[in-house]
């Protein structure tokens, strides 16, 4: 007993100094996040809930700014780009994992090596280059618009679909990223234990290998959700506004380019984008967790 | 005839994925490859024209190239020191003595993933705009003002090193999970090396691949940005391509495709450096490379022991 006290008191010292040195190593970090991060989204709350008289100047506390975000023009933006995310994830995550099974069941390591290591630097490729890649392939000049005659059959880049082959050039690695360790958890035991019992891939692939992949499945698509969601680079600099996206809509009113006083509105509507993102990420990071239990 | 079927059974029934395989990746490849091959026959073979490559000399020659260029580069220099002036010392005191704050600061450099860009840019545009209203008889004002200055408008490292957070947590807490940093101190500490000595030559030498890591994600990150810049109403290198695509299409493309290259690069460069410590089949077993100590190889022993009797 005594000794047990000695050595309690004895590491109780260098521990509780050790604790305030964690603390000190930790506070300029948290402050940092508390300026840049944290100022911002206090005045993106407090903006989207007030508004400012035009003639008076006195603000006062309303959700006119969030009526306004969820009708007309800035509702049908909103839903353009859930439409949009949903559909691109969609796509990205079927392509994504039957990209990543041919890779993943191929007997060459190097095509592997090689596969991941191309979705790592394409993932990362969203934004201007990408865009502007896009224009000179299959833009109204582009290169292959010109040389297979699209034009004529009623191709158009600046538009939905446009957009859609475009987000897909960096989700579907995003989905071979995140797929990839789950499909190497699947362990060739459950196939060889299902073809012994007569068992056909379709059946092994509905009854043993989705209901395993699926929360790995579902996280992937969300997170391709949250990220198409969030894009602007891209569809800015390829489309200007022919397409109805939130994130659009949010410039057009801070640079004031529709309307004067619409600030609020796009405060109101980066906040609606923060709540879409944070059902994302409820939705992914249980999944996430969930799907590691089968990978160790 | 029985032969023959379970012969061609055989055959089909080894062959049909490997088709499957094949179709699929030629699919991808082509699907990836004809955007880049486009932009490239888009950049040297002008209607008119013929095949030049004017674009490309033109590049330098441009206006508002290098100083573009220029601002960006300054700005990643800075956010990538800013971000690993605050994370390292925090990640590694995570892990020496204060464990319970690990969630905090998880959460913390997870947040910005919820906040999209455009989302952050519209509350910084807000705050940026307070300093006229509210503010003008303070010095805050004044620091308001300096950190929009368009020759270097430090407001970007902030909401870029706000960015970062996510990435460079992720990356410096996979390299941390590498290296016993608990043992690799304690035993520097026991040779008599002194606390701020411990760390610079034993920790930081074996974070070096999670460092480089974080600095390319970060540098990365910061080159392409277009969202942030081009809304705060600042001209970076994203900003200046967008701004000239309308007057010299070829050019930007040109441009893009440079960029593209130097990022891939970078970004493979990194890949082929520290890849093998984050693709999963090192993920305990790494020995903790020897550190630069007086007495390195003591402390990498004592390291390893201790790993051994863990295990």
């Amino acid at each position: 007993m005594t000794t047990l006290t000695d050595t309690a008191v004895a590491a109780a010292v260098p521990v509780r100094r050790r604790r305030s040195a964690g603390w000190l190593a930790v506070a300029p970090l948290l402050a940092f996040v508390a300026l840049s991060f944290g100022a911002p989204a206090l005045a993106m709350l407090g903006g989207a809930f007030t508004a400012k008289d035009p003639a008076t100047g006195a603000t006062s506390y309303t959700t006119a700014n969030f009526t306004a975000s969820l009708h007309g023009a800035y509702l049908t933006a909103l839903l353009g780009s859930i439409k949009l995310s949903a559909v691109s994830a969609g796509i990205a995550a079927v392509l994504g994992l039957l990209l990543a099974q041919a890779v993943v069941t191929s007997r060459f390591r190097a095509l592997r090596e090689a596969v991941l290591t191309a979705s790592g630097v394409l993932a990362n490729f969203g934004g201007v280059p990408l865009a502007f890649a896009f224009v000179a392939t299959l833009g109204n000049s582009g290169v292959l618009t010109g040389r297979l005659g699209l034009a004529h059959d009623g191709w158009d880049l600046y538009s939905f679909w446009g957009l859609t082959l475009t987000y897909l050039y960096f989700l579907i690695p995003l989905m071979v990223l995140t797929v990839t360790p789950a499909l190497d958890g699947l362990r060739s035991q459950w196939r060889e234990a299902a073809q012994n019992n007569g068992a056909t891939a379709a059946q092994y692939w509905r009854h043993i290998a989705l209901p395993v992949l699926a929360p790995s499945l579902l996280g992937g698509l969300v997170l391709l959700f949250g990220s198409a969601f969030a894009a602007y680079a891209t569809a800015a600099a390829m489309v200007g506004s022919s397409v109805p996206l939130v994130t659009l809509q949010i410039a057009d009113a801070i640079s004031g380019n529709v309307l004067v006083g619409q600030e609020n509105v796009a405060l109101a509507m980066s906040l609606d984008m923060v709540a879409v993102a944070c059902l994302v990420m409820a939705v992914y990071l249980p999944l996430q967790r969930r799907s590691a239990r089968w990978l160790d | 005839m029985a032969r023959l079927t379970t012969l061609k059974l055989r055959g089909a029934g080894a062959r049909r994925p490997r088709l499957w395989r094949g179709a699929i990746l030629a699919c991808a490849a082509v699907y990836f490859l004809v955007p880049l091959a486009a932009s490239v026959v888009f950049t040297i073979d002008v209607p008119g024209k013929g095949v030049t490559f004017d674009a490309y000399t033109q590049i330098f020659r441009a206006d508002g190239f290098a100083s573009s260029l220029l601002l960006s580069l300054e700005l990643a220099a800075a956010t990538i020191a800013v971000v690993l002036v605050l994370m390292v010392p925090a990640m590694v005191a995570l892990r020496l003595g204060a464990p319970r704050l690990r969630p905090v600061v998880e959460v913390v450099c997870s947040l910005p993933l919820v906040v999209p860009p455009i989302a952050l840019v519209a509350g910084i545009g807000t705050v940026l705009k307070w300093g006229p209203e509210h503010l003008a008889s303070t010095p805050f004002f004044q620091t308001l003002v300096a950190i929009q200055n368009p020759s270097f408008p430090a407001v970007l490292v902030l909401a870029y090193t706000v960015m970062a957070l996510p990435f460079v947590y992720r990356a410096l807490d996979a390299g941390l999970r590498a290296v016993d940093i608990r043992t690799l101190t304690e035993a520097a500490r026991s040779c008599g090396t002194s606390w701020p000595r411990a760390l610079l030559h034993a920790v930081l030498p074996n974070l070096r691949g999670a460092l480089l890591n974080a600095s390319f994600l970060t540098l990365a990150l910061v080159l392409g940005e277009f969202t942030v810049a081009q809304l705060l109403g600042f001209q970076p290198f994203a900003v200046w391509i967008v701004n000239i695509s309308g007057s010299q299409a070829q050019l930007s493309v040109a441009v893009s495709v440079l960029s593209l290259l130097i990022t891939w690069a970078l970004l493979l460069a990194l890949a082929s450096f520290g890849g093998g410590s984050h693709r999963g089949d090192g993920r305990r077993g790494n020995p903790p490379r020897t550190a630069r100590t007086p007495c390195s190889t003591r402390t990498a022993r004592t390291a390893r022991t201790a790993r051994i009797a863990e295990e």
